[in-house]
């Protein structure tokens, strides 16, 4: 294990403790692998990197005693990204990884896109990083070969030095840095990228940089933020979505020792996006003081429209439209006129209800307004989404919005909505202090951005071997879209392409529609998102249908997928999460090549299910990875549910990590037992009834499975997801195999409160 | 005035006696390794030694702390990490790490009183500690790791 600085900590001390915050204007340079040197020709004096001796590009810079800085410009929430993307750029420059320090970026445009979601880091940033890795290390061996007057093309380097190899000469990185400094930043066309076999960590991967922290208490998240002066603010907010504060009575709250005072925020004009929500905040000395006065508060709501949001009668609502014709997203065929003229339909109804995020860091941010500027120190996965909607809400330059990324106690999307720095920026600027926001655990849960609601209604129409001859999915949610326009209704095409337009199979009858539905709450991204809940309609009916035809779950799941082909998109929306379709297409091959290998390693064909103990199977693509999960289950005479062992096959193209890839999978079957036992946010009267970890209940370490094996595939496809695509295979495959365990259907999630399991 | 001890020093606190030993720890000491996930003692993210014991730090009052002997997560493993939080970094624990302290804490506890736990003893004192990132499985065998080296002397 290298020993490497927690560098975000040791920048967050500076400011913490009065050494003076780094407050610095930031340009953009479009090129990353440019000089690292502003138009006007002045220079960056921004990270550790901006001010090494060498830095040639804004992602590296080395020292003369060889200290090399690579600059993590995600935010890390466990996935160790901040280790896995710098090194890939340590292993194109040939360093030594124990010599590597990391630096954590603010929220800067010109480190590109920094929103830490939908799986893409290393998609998106891979090739970047090679290419910044190997520039620096061409502009060394160029270095080292004018110092020996010899042609650069007889150098080449070893473990952090430059050697030429006839003459068995050597210089260290450090002792090149101030030559290589001086010569030109080479194109793109210029630099040699490795060969595979050359990688030293690419593939075999490293542990996070930041373990021993994380193991000691040294780590600091968002909620170990301090400054010198700062006061500690917990706000109440409309217990209905949208509501406005009618009257205020805060002479009780002001009582409590500790408190200072209370302070106003407006409400949001609609559409939310990320704006505050709007309420009160208790200004205190510390954090409980301020919780206290808050509960004394006296407070009376207009609760606006959504007053009348029942999750009950919304479920209706959504299963009626699911039962209606809606838009049509793809089609293949006809198979209303199939459906229609066959003699053997099987139709089902799926329900996932709204999901709470429950970091296990509550939200929390720190904010300073001064001089015209912010700077805040904050758990976000979104650092420029920070410096835009504080921009908007204090009127000021998104420039002047300096966004420090602490550490993240869990993120699963919720913190790429930064609402709660922007209440931390709109407080301090009202005291003119530094202001630390506080959520509650009740906070965290009843003001979400939830994962969509969603009612699913398939249908097909099968042969005399059970198999389909027409296939109808028509699914229906609350879009994400709605946060950002109140009209939107309809699922937006790259949610929508989160495994429901996508249906895999080859059937020549394939009808896929969605349905409309208004949001009451705010609707947001999480971990896997829509892929959640359409994987369990798709992979649970498919199941089904395998079930009533008497055939091996396997084969028949195989024979829907068929022969290995491209699917073809044609006068399809299909965004393919953002990614090019030529470089990351949708190749059924995969996808049954990890259905072969789960079912291998899990020792499928031995398997047989019986009353009390069965296995189930799902096979999903999201995120542009492909993964088959094998669940086994136990239940009891009481009821009670137990998984011995999962297993779960992933085809991710290059994996850079494996060891913490597979955490990432393994984490996913937890997050996704969670989801299945226990998962469901509800309202009445516009009012989110659940408010802690008592009645939001997360799977503990007695629930999950006890086992859960990992098999990853060698494959030379590049890199594509892997924090989220565990999650949605996951919870197919474990109501299946409590089918089979069972004999009844998990059609409605969670099972706690599904009258059939709870 | 409440006298205490944390992590080996003597303390004394003459706020209101109501505030929970957690934002003692945090807001008043600066000891932010101890970590707030509910305020209820539902997650085990605020757990911390009181005379040995593993203790919701989220809703002991200050005043249920008079002469006791309060060890966080910052005294342990100051001479060397302890073999828990060796056996933490052996099998790459953590992901987030924000219920880590917690875990450890516990762990720690459980390993006094049980040296070689059992799967089923690692469910009872454990199911209070949640981790949402899903470490679970690499909680247990790290225990039970660590509890193959628990001849170690350690305090």
């Amino acid at each position: 294990m290298s020993h490497i600085d927690n560098v975000s900590r040791r920048r967050f001390l500076k400011g913490a403790f009065g050494a003076g915050a780094l407050v610095l204007t930031v340009r953009y340079i479009p090129p990353l692998l440019a000089q690292g040197k502003p138009a006007d020709g002045q220079t960056f004096d921004q990270t550790d990197v901006d001010r090494a001796t060498f830095h040639p590009n804004i992602f590296v810079g080395i020292q003369r005693d060889g200290t090399v800085y690579i600059v993590a410009h995600r935010s890390e929430m466990g996935t160790a990204i901040r280790t896995s993307l710098p090194l890939v750029l340590a292993d194109e420059l040939d360093a030594d990884w124990k010599r590597v320090k990391i630096d954590q970026a603010i929220g800067d445009k010109r480190y590109g896109e920094q929103n830490t979601d939908g799986s893409r880091s290393i998609r998106n940033f891979y090739d970047t990083m090679r290419q910044c890795g190997a520039a620096a290390r061409w502009m060394l061996i160029q270095a080292a070969a004018l110092q020996w007057s010899v042609p650069a093309a007889e150098c080449s380097t070893g473990l952090h030095t430059v050697v030429h190899k006839s003459t068995g000469r050597s210089l260290g990185y450090g002792e090149l840095a101030a030559s290589a400094a001086s010569l030109p930043v080479p194109t793109k066309e210029q630099i040699q990228l490795k060969k595979p076999a050359e990688w030293r960590y690419i593939g075999k991967g490293m542990l996070s940089v930041d373990l021993e922290n994380l193991c000691t208490g040294k780590a600091m998240y968002g909620m170990d933020a301090r400054l010198d002066g700062m006061v500690y603010a917990s706000i109440e907010r409309s217990p209905v979505f949208g509501g406005k504060v009618k009257t205020l009575d805060d002479q009780e709250a002001l009582k409590v020792a500790g408190v200072q005072q209370t302070v106003s925020i407006d409400p949001f004009k609609p559409p939310a996006a990320f704006q505050p929500l709007g309420g009160v905040a208790v200004i205190a000395d510390n954090t409980w003081a301020a919780f206290q006065g808050r509960k004394k508060l006296k407070i009376t709501w207009d609760n606006g429209p959504n007053e009348s949001y029942d999750s009950v009668a919304y479920k209706k609502e959504l299963s009626e439209t699911a039962h209606k014709s809606g838009k049509v997203i793809r089609n293949i065929g006809d198979s209303d006129k199939e459906l229609a003229a066959a003699k053997n339909v099987v139709e089902a109804d799926y329900y996932v209800p709204l999901l709470a995020h429950a970091a296990m860091e509550p939200v929390v941010a720190l904010a300073e307004f001064k001089d015209g500027k912010v700077t805040a120190w904050a758990p976000t996965q979104n650092p420029q989404a920070v410096q835009a909607i504080v921009s908007s809400e204090l009127g000021i330059p998104k420039e002047n919005v300096i966004c420090n990324v602490t550490l993240l106690g869990g993120g699963f999307g919720r913190k790429s909505k930064p609402d709660y720095v922007a209440e931390a920026a709109v407080l301090s600027k009202k005291l003119g202090r530094p202001v630390k926001v506080v959520w509650t655990r009740e906070d965290d849960i009843k003001f979400d951005y939830y994962n969509a609601v969603a009612a699913m209604y398939l249908k097909a129409a099968v042969d005399d071997k059970g198999k389909p001859t027409a296939w109808l999915q028509r699914s229906v949610f609350p879009p994400i879209t709605s946060i950002f326009d109140v009209t939107q209704v309809y699922g937006d095409p790259p949610h929508l392409a989160q495994g429901w337009t996508d249906l895999p199979y080859d059937l020549p009858n394939i009808r896929i529609e969605n349905g409309p539905a208004q949001a009451h709450v705010r609707i947001g991204w999480l971990r896997s998102v829509a892929n959640i809940y359409h994987a369990f309609g798709i992979q649970c009916f498919t199941d089904e249908l395998a079930h009533r035809a008497s055939r091996d779950p396997v084969e028949y799941l195989l024979d829907l997928i068929g022969t290995p082909r491209t699917l073809d998109f044609t006068n399809v929306q299909y965004p393919n999460y953002g990614a090019d379709y030529k470089t990351f297409p949708w190749e059924t091959g995969r996808l049954r090549k990890v259905v072969e290998m789960v079912a291998e390693k899990s020792g499928w064909a031995k398997k047989k299910s019986a009353k009390g103990h069965g296995f189930g199977i799902a096979a999903h693509r999201s995120f542009l990875t492909y993964v088959a999960t094998v669940v086994e289950v136990e239940v009891n005479h009481q009821g009670e549910i137990r998984i011995p062992r999962v297993d779960t096959a992933v085809d991710a193209g290059l994996v850079v990590n494996p060891e913490i890839t597979r955490a990432q999978f393994e984490g996913a079957v937890v997050f996704g037992t969670s989801i299945v036992r226990s998962g469901e946010i509800t309202a009445k009267s516009g009012v989110i009834q659940q408010s802690n970890f008592n009645d939001y209940p997360v799977a503990r370490i007695n629930e999950v499975p006890a086992q859960t094996n990992v098999y990853i595939t060698e494959s030379t496809a590049p890199p594509a997801g892997v924090g989220e695509p565990g999650v949605p295979p996951f919870v197919a495959a474990f109501c299946n195999a409590i089918f089979a365990a069972t004999g009844k259907r998990v059609r409605d999630l969670p099972l706690s409160s599904n009258s059939n399991f709870g | 005035m409440v006298k205490l001890k944390v992590n080996g020093i003597d303390r004394s606190f003459d706020g209101d006696p109501h505030m929970p030993l957690l934002w003692y720890l945090r807001d008043v000491l600066g000891l932010t390794g101890t970590k707030f996930g509910c305020g209820m003692a539902l997650c085990g993210a605020c757990t911390v030694h009181k005379d040995g014991e593993a203790t919701r730090s989220c809703i002991t009052p200050m005043s249920a702390t008079a002469g006791n002997e309060i060890r966080t997560i910052e005294d342990v493993g100051t001479n060397g990490l302890h073999p828990v939080q060796k056996a933490w970094m052996e099998l790459n624990v953590p992901q987030c790490g924000y219920c880590q302290s917690g875990q450890i804490m516990q762990a720690v506890s459980l390993l006094k009183s049980k040296p070689h736990p059992t799967d089923q003893d690692i469910d009872e004192a454990m199911a209070g500690n949640i981790c949402r990132c899903g470490t679970y499985q690499r909680i247990r065998q790290a225990i039970k790791l660590a509890g193959g080296k628990s001849h170690e002397p350690h305090r």
